[in-house]
């Protein structure tokens, strides 16, 4: 099959559509549907609503109802129908609707899926996709509001997936699918109405473990996942008013995380600020800020900052949830800041 | 394990000769193979924990016996009897327990993980009610992929509280999944009689999906062959899953370290079970009475099995151990 690296920052080289961020992916599930027979997906209401984002619409008329299963609302129960199929011959996607939903299913995940392989001496394999959501700000509130990627990013056995643009969505899903190791793809909510873009006509698989930088510049590394991608990017519009030329680097993927590029990017801007949507606490930015300080300790100009989501429960009313997730204006502020302007 | 009954020139209970006496001699060998990781664990050879299955060896036995070499089952913490009866090699399995590089799991599951696809075996699992995912996700692929493979999910009466048990069973009977859901009633939740930790009967859980059940003595491996063949050719069939409880009971502790049982059960209790209820002992003198072995054939297989488990010991014993860097290998595949 061919498979083309395709990032944003090269996607104009290649022939392109306009479209949306919840069409990528279900752009992705639909070819892999088509070229192997393997590949179901199983979750509530994933047929003919199309799940409740709606990001599926019209996948259970090409594929019918024996591969789009709607399941009762019992997410442990078929997320083990996933591990055991995948185990067994089939490549299963498992769509969690709210990310937050992530509680209920851990034991499937974290110690079924993730150790089956290690575990069996490297006899099983476990080719799992888990779909899941993230993101704040549309007045959910606690239960339906969370960014868990960090959980999954702890464990040893899974791989975990964040992307922020249509093209990354399409070609991350894709080598999700083909992989043999349980991988947990996190969608962001609110990218499925705000964020289209240029996705190839051609089939095109992104490998794990590539960060793909966004937006090249010189005076401030800005490390962005997910949603942050795009509130890094209108960021660096503001600081560039200012004279402050910030790079952009989108991991993509946090397990296997592309620690090189990361630290590269750091020891040529001289100055790093991670940010990321989960929890503030032991999160993801914690993580790649050490990465960051261990690589490109003597290249920086001082220390590594982070802004996450605020430490508290999600809450529902809209001025305080606003308060909860870095805006670009944070970033802006603490940038400028880092930059001495 | 051959799925179906052969030929023989004697027949009873609508079993094989060669059936019955296979599967003396699998009873046989899981009894011989815990007795010597007893002895291992005691004498601090083997490290970690031993959950032994002795007494209940007839459930294990008469299910696999019903089941076909590309069946699946899952097992659990106290999963040695399930993994042999489906076929495992001793020597891999005593090699596993021991943490050798040759063990099943390079030395990396131990006890309670042991898995091998050559024999169908998903794996030992150290979760409670942990592999019922699993089996039912086998079953679901079975079903998709039009193999007529069956899966067995071995669990004690202990899982059933936990729910993710009654999630699967209520899949599994919705989409009419081919899955025996093989809850053995050993009567102990680890220290806890099961009376203390389960409401209502345990029967009326599956009768409450619609789903096929019965009750089998568990000590009677005819009867657990009888009853498993009959639910594993239905659900081959393709008409569902069903849910054998299994009536039987753990001779040892929960695990080799828990001597001291009285605070939780008395003596005169485990003294009945194995006098009076013993699977090796009841199917050893059904044979012979019946004329289908004598007990020369009986010795026989004792002398045979003795020497094969004693050799697998050794095998384990002077094989070497994993080298610490394999350590980073296998996490991903």
């Amino acid at each position: 099959m061919p498979e083309t690296v395709v990032g944003s920052t090269h996607a104009s080289t290649v022939k392109a559509r306009e479209i949306g961020f919840g069409d990528a992916v279900r752009e992705a599930i639909a070819e892999e549907m088509r070229r192997d027979p393997t590949v179901v997906l199983m979750g509530e209401d994933v047929a003919e609503a199309g799940t409740t984002f709606k990001v599926l619409k019209g996948l259970v008329e090409e594929f019918g109802t024996e591969r789009i299963i709607d399941t009762p609302i019992s997410e442990p129960g078929f997320t083990g129908i996933g591990v055991g199929a995948a185990m067994t011959g089939m490549r299963p996607i498992i769509d969690i609707m709210f990310g937050d939903f992530m509680c209920l299913i851990m034991d499937q995940v974290v110690n079924q899926a993730a150790k089956i392989h290690y575990m069996s001496g490297g006899k099983w394999k476990c080719p799992l996709v888990i779909r899941a959501t993230m993101g704040a700000t549309r007045r959910s509130a606690a239960q339906h509001s969370q960014s868990l990627h960090a959980w999954p990013s702890h464990i040893p056995g899974l791989k975990v997936v964040i992307p922020s643009t249509p093209a990354d969505a399409k070609g991350l899903m894709k080598t999700a699918i083909r992989d043999d190791n349980p991988v947990v793809f996190f969608e962001d909510k609110i990218s499925y109405t705000t964020v289209k873009g240029p996705v190839p006509d051609e089939d095109y698989a992104i490998p794990f473990g590539v960060a793909d930088i966004k937006r090249a510049g010189t005076d401030i590394t800005l490390v962005g996942t997910s949603s942050m991608v795009q509130v890094a990017l209108g960021a660096a519009a503001m600081l560039e008013e200012i004279g402050v030329n910030a790079e952009v680097v989108d991991p993509r993927t946090t397990w296997p995380l592309d620690e090189k590029t990361l630290v590269e990017s750091a020891k040529k801007t001289s100055r790093c600020l991670v940010i990321d949507e989960g929890y503030f606490r032991y999160g993801v930015t914690g993580e790649m800020a050490s990465v960051i300080a261990e690589g490109a300790f003597y290249d920086l100009d001082g220390p590594v900052r982070r802004l996450g989501a605020k430490h508290v429960p999600i809450p529902f009313s809209p001025p305080l949830e606003d308060a909860t997730v870095p805006t670009e204006r944070d970033v802006f502020e603490l940038a400028r800041q880092m930059c001495n302007r | 394990m051959s799925t179906v009954a052969k030929p023989s020139k004697a027949s009873a209970a609508g079993i094989s000769a060669d059936a019955l006496i296979r599967m003396y001699r699998q009873m046989l060998a899981i009894r011989l193979f815990e007795e010597r990781v007893n002895d291992l664990y005691t004498r601090a050879l083997m490290p970690g924990l031993a959950h032994l299955y002795i007494g209940e060896e007839a459930v294990a036995v008469g299910i696999c016996e019903a089941l076909r070499d590309d069946d699946y089952i899952t097992s659990t913490h106290r999963g040695h009897g399930h993994c042999l009866a489906k076929g495992a090699d001793p020597k891999l399995m005593f090699a596993e327990l021991l943490g050798k590089e040759a063990g099943y799991c390079k030395g990396k599951g131990g006890s309670m993980h042991i898995a091998d696809p050559a024999t169908g075996n998903l794996g030992a699992n150290a979760i409670v009610g942990g592999s019922a995912g699993i089996a039912t996700g086998a079953a679901f692929a079975s079903k998709y992929l039009k193999t007529g493979q069956v899966t067995v999910c071995f669990f004690g009466e202990g899982a059933l509280g936990q729910g993710v048990l009654y999630e699967e069973m209520n899949l599994a009977q919705l989409w009419t999944l081919p899955v025996i859901y093989a809850c053995e009633n050993n009567m102990y939740n680890e220290y806890t009689h099961f009376s203390e930790t389960t409401a209502g009967d345990i029967i009326a859980r599956p009768a409450a999906f619609g789903m096929a059940a019965e009750i089998v003595d568990g000590q009677d491996v005819r009867a657990v062959y009888a009853a498993a063949s009959k639910y594993v050719e239905r659900a081959r069939r393709g008409e569902g899953p069903a849910f054998l409880q299994l009536d039987t009971y753990r001779y040892r502790g929960h695990h080799v370290g828990d001597i001291a049982r009285e605070y939780y059960r008395p003596k005169t209790e485990e003294q009945h079970w194995v006098g009076q209820r013993d699977p090796v002992k009841l199917h050893s003198e059904w044979l012979t009475s019946e004329g289908i072995a004598d007990k020369s054939t009986l010795d026989r297989i004792t002398a045979e099995l003795t020497a094969d488990m004693d050799a697998a010991v050794e095998f384990a014993t002077s094989a070497p151990y994993p080298d610490p860097s394999k350590v980073d290998d296998d996490v991903y595949a």
